[in-house]
Parts: structure tokens; C-alpha cells; sequence
């Protein structure tokens, strides 16, 4: 173990592996994200204008999801998902497959993801003022284009402080994935200390990683933040 | 100057308008007939039913019961699980209300556009114009009500006159047959009333039809061709303003017309 070695000389052997981490990070999460809000956004139109039957489906879903600890969803949705996979899979005569280490946190961090994107969605349009929605029924606005046009962008500053707190969360959320074998920072920091028991340099080499990520991403939503409440007044 | 009634085709047609809020009922059966160049002024005490008569009209209210015609053409209607009548034609009551600007209380201007991008909203992605005629047109609509300048501002740093003047030119845009006013004057600071009746008055005197629910009385008295006074859901009193205000038959109505004084 070349546990003597200068902390340059490590990071150059194990930097590599850490940014490829990182980036694996930064692409579950990305996907992760996106399908949660194209769930999210399902999800709140479900929850308003939805049937009773809908409507419960719906609120058992971000009821449970929203209280059971990330790390045991996580455990469950991926063994029970390839499990129920590959059962329905064989019922039709299919061998088994694998489901790829990738595949399957997109799917797992996008399905806990999506019950927080509903209930921050919900509140988001439920917080436009109704004349506004009024006045696009009263023009002739058919449901499609007034969802499209008034609705999403009149909702939009008040849900991107919460999507914006969303994606912090999935950031970090993806680390939890380590837990079913796949490899993104948390797990390449954990191989880089443990192989070389420099543990405090890179678990602040990822701490650092992970900071600059969430930096990155608040500057991009403070400017969208932003470019949507321009037409706005500024609370003093 | 009260103008003489008109006498083109019905613009609207309301037949024996109910409408119940559960026990609540609001309206009891009015009839309401606004022809091509009428100017309809709905006046009455809150819990009248005044707005809710106006609302029903392009179905932002469900009626319980009753028939609407614009432009000869009757919504088709469904009764609901709820007792009331709705729509039974998404698409026929879009093309419906795209023949009726509404005017709100509160002006319910898009917060997200500008003065501009609200008045060519509907033109540009309900009635297909295309953009360059669209924004030629709104311009002159708001040169019309004294807004040109202010044409890229986001309402929320306008005052309620201008946000107002903007609501009246985005209901204009669409090219409506009738105009719709739903208390337009209601929500404004005393000192901003004037600049938005005086918008109206402008339309009046252009024939355009139109239908007002306000409280601004000698505004009814001078614009309109007929008024309707409504009491607890029905039609008191109507007529010509100057038979309705010069030998009004109710108590009732002489009574509210002191009181607002």
C-alpha cells in the first residue's frame, strides 16, 4: 500500500477515477431528474384535475415514497423491480436479463424523485392566481394550449426554488446508489480511500467535487429563476 | 347620449337562466337578449346575481338550467353529475367564447408577457393570425386605449387603469362579437376610473355590442341602450335608462338607486 505516497502523487493515480465518478454522478442524476419531472408534471395534473381513482393512486404514491428512507426504496425498487421484470419476462416465455447497474438508478432515483417533483408541481400551479386561467378559458384557450402558454409559465417561479432543492437532492441521492454495485463518485471515493487509506483527502476531494456541482447548478436556476420572474416586482 | 336600441340580429340570447351554488339560488330564471350595436348595462346589489348572469353567458359559470345562443348559435349542453349544465362540445364553446371578450374585476392580465404578448396571445395561438399581422393589429389596439408605450412592460409595473386599458385591448384583439364586462371598474382606485370608462364610452360610441355588469350608475344611464336591474336572481326592473331611471316602477329599485347616492 503506498500509504507514504504524497497526497499530488495519489490524486494523479486516482483522480482519474474520481472524475469519471463524478461524471457518471452528474449523468444519472441528470436522467434521473428529467423522467422525475416528466412524472412530476404527470403527477400534479393527475392529483388536480385527475378521477377519484387517479387522485389515490396518486396520493398513495408521494405518501409512501415521500416516508420511506431513500436508501430502503432504493434496496426494494431494485430488487423487487428486476425481480418482477424478469418474472413477467419468463411468464412470457423471455430469458432473464440483467438490468444494467445504469438503467436501473435512473429508474429507481427517477421514481422516488417524481413524488417530490408532484407535490412541488402541485403547489406551483395551485399558487397561480385562478383569474389568470379564467381568462385563457374565456379566450377559447383549449386545456392542451392553456397548460402550454399560461399554466406552466405562470407557475414556474414559484416551483424552481423546490425543483431547484430537487436536483441538489438527486445530486447526493445518487451516491445512495453505491448501495446495488453501481459506480459513481461515492463509490469511486470510497475504492480511491480504501485502496490507499488516504480516507480525509478524498472524501474532501468528493465533498469538493459534489460542492462544485451544486455551485454550478445554482447559478443556472438563480438565472432562470430569474429570466421567469421578470415580469415580476422584487420582494424588499 | 342614450342610444336607441338596437335593431340588428341577437348577439346573445340568454333563455331562462337558473343557477343554484347547492341550497344557494343565485339565478331564477332571467332572459337577456343584447342585439347587434346594444350596449346592456346589469346592475343591481352584491348577491344579485349580476356576475354570475355574465359569467354563465360563455360557460365560466355551469348554468343549471336554460339555453345560450351567440351569434345564432346555442351551446350545446350536458347535464352534469353535479346538476348543472356543462358543455357537451369542448370545441364548439372554444369557438364560442373566441366571440366573446371578456373584461374581468381583477383584469387577469398574464403576468409571465408583456402588455404585447398578452393582447396577440389569442390572435397568434387560438385564431392562427399570423405574428407580424398580429402585432400591427395590437399595436393600434393599444394606441386606442392609451397604452402604446408602456407596450413592453410586465403588468405587474402598470397601474390598475393601465392594467385595465390592457385587459380591454387583449378582449379586443380577438376580433369579438360582443364584449363581456364583468365590474371593469370595481377593483380601481377612484382617481383610475375614469381613463377605463372613458375606453368603454369610446367603444359604445363605435356600436360595438357589448354587456356590463357595474355599479357605476350614471355610467349605465349615459352608455346604454337597455337596462336590466336584478334583485335576488331575477329581473326587477328593464328598459331604456331613461324610462328605468326616469319613472322606475320598482320600490326596489328606487330604493337602491338612493342608496348608491
Amino acid at each position: 500500500m503506498p500509504t507514504k505516497a504524497g497526497s499530488l502523487e495519489l490524486l494523479s493515480q486516482w483522480g482519474g477515477n474520481l472524475l469519471v465518478g463524478a461524471l457518471s454522478t452528474i449523468q444519472i442524476s441528470l436522467w434521473a431528474y428529467a423522467f422525475g419531472l416528466c412524472l412530476g408534471l404527470l403527477g400534479a395534473v393527475g392529483k388536480l384535475n385527475g378521477g377519484r381513482v387517479a387522485r389515490g393512486i396518486l396520493d398513495g404514491y408521494t405518501t409512501i415514497v415521500r416516508s420511506v428512507p431513500e436508501l430502503v426504496l432504493i434496496v426494494i425498487l431494485y430488487y423487487a423491480g428486476t425481480d418482477t421484470l424478469n418474472r413477467v419476462l419468463a411468464h412470457f416465455g423471455f430469458d432473464a436479463v440483467r438490468i444494467s447497474g445504469f438503467m436501473a438508478a435512473v429508474f429507481v432515483l427517477a421514481f422516488v424523485q417524481g413524488a417530490y417533483s408532484t407535490e412541488v408541481l402541485r403547489g406551483a400551479i395551485q399558487a397561480i392566481p385562478i383569474g389568470q386561467i379564467e381568462a385563457a378559458r374565456a379566450f377559447g384557450m383549449a386545456p392542451v394550449l392553456r397548460f402550454r402558454r399560461i399554466i406552466l409559465p405562470a407557475m414556474l417561479p414559484y416551483a424552481i426554488p423546490g425543483l431547484a432543492n430537487l436536483w441538489l437532492n438527486v445530486t447526493k441521492d445518487s451516491a445512495l446508489v453505491a448501495v446495488v454495485g453501481y459506480s459513481e463518485l461515492a463509490l469511486a471515493t470510497r475504492q480511491a480511500a480504501g485502496g490507499t487509506k488516504a480516507y480525509f483527502l478524498f472524501y474532501v476531494v468528493a465533498a469538493g467535487i459534489y460542492l462544485t456541482i451544486s455551485i454550478v447548478s445554482l447559478f443556472f436556476f438563480g438565472r432562470l429563476e430569474r429570466r421567469f420572474r421578470r415580469g415580476q416586482h422584487k420582494a424588499r | 347620449m342614450a342610444k336607441a336600441n338596437g335593431n340588428g340580429q341577437p348577439a346573445v340570447i340568454v333563455e331562462d337562466l337558473h343557477k343554484s351554488f347547492g341550497e344557494l339560488e343565485v339565478l331564477r330564471g332571467v332572459s337577456l337578449t343584447a342585439h347587434e350595436g346594444d350596449v346592456v348595462s346589469i346592475i343591481g346589489a352584491s348577491g344579485s346575481g349580476k356576475s354570475t348572469l355574465l359569467r354563465c353567458i360563455n360557460f365560466l359559470e355551469s348554468p343549471t338550467r336554460g339555453r345560450i345562443t351567440v351569434t345564432g348559435e346555442e351551446v350545446a349542453v350536458k347535464t352534469g353529475h353535479d346538476g348543472n349544465l356543462h358543455p357537451s362540445d369542448r370545441r364548439q364553446l372554444e369557438r364560442i367564447r373566441t366571440r366573446l371578450g371578456m373584461v374581468f374585476q381583477s383584469f387577469n392580465l398574464w403576468p409571465h408577457m408583456t402588455v404585447l404578448g398578452n393582447v396577440i396571445e389569442v390572435p397568434v395561438h387560438v385564431l392562427k393570425v399570423p405574428k407580424a399581422e398580429a402585432i400591427e393589429r395590437a399595436e393600434k389596439l393599444l394606441q386606442k386605449v392609451g397604452l402604446h408605450e408602456k407596450k413592453d412592460q410586465y403588468p405587474a409595473f402598470l397601474s390598475g387603469g393601465q392594467q385595465q386599458r390592457a385587459a380591454i385591448a387583449r378582449a379586443l384583439a380577438m376580433e369579438p362579437k360582443v364584449m363581456l364586462f364583468d365590474e371593469p371598474t370595481s377593483a380601481l382606485d377612484p382617481e383610475l376610473v375614469g381613463e377605463v370608462l372613458k375606453v368603454i364610452r369610446d367603444l359604445a360610441d363605435e356600436g360595438r355590442t357589448m354587456i356590463l355588469v357595474t355599479h357605476e350608475m350614471a355610467f349605465a344611464r349615459e352608455v346604454s341602450s337597455h337596462v336590466m336591474f336584478l334583485y335576488k336572481g331575477l329581473v326587477e326592473e328593464e328598459g331604456p335608462p331613461a324610462q328605468v331611471f326616469g319613472s322606475p316602477k320598482s320600490e326596489r329599485f328606487r330604493q337602491f338607486v338612493k342608496n348608491i347616492k
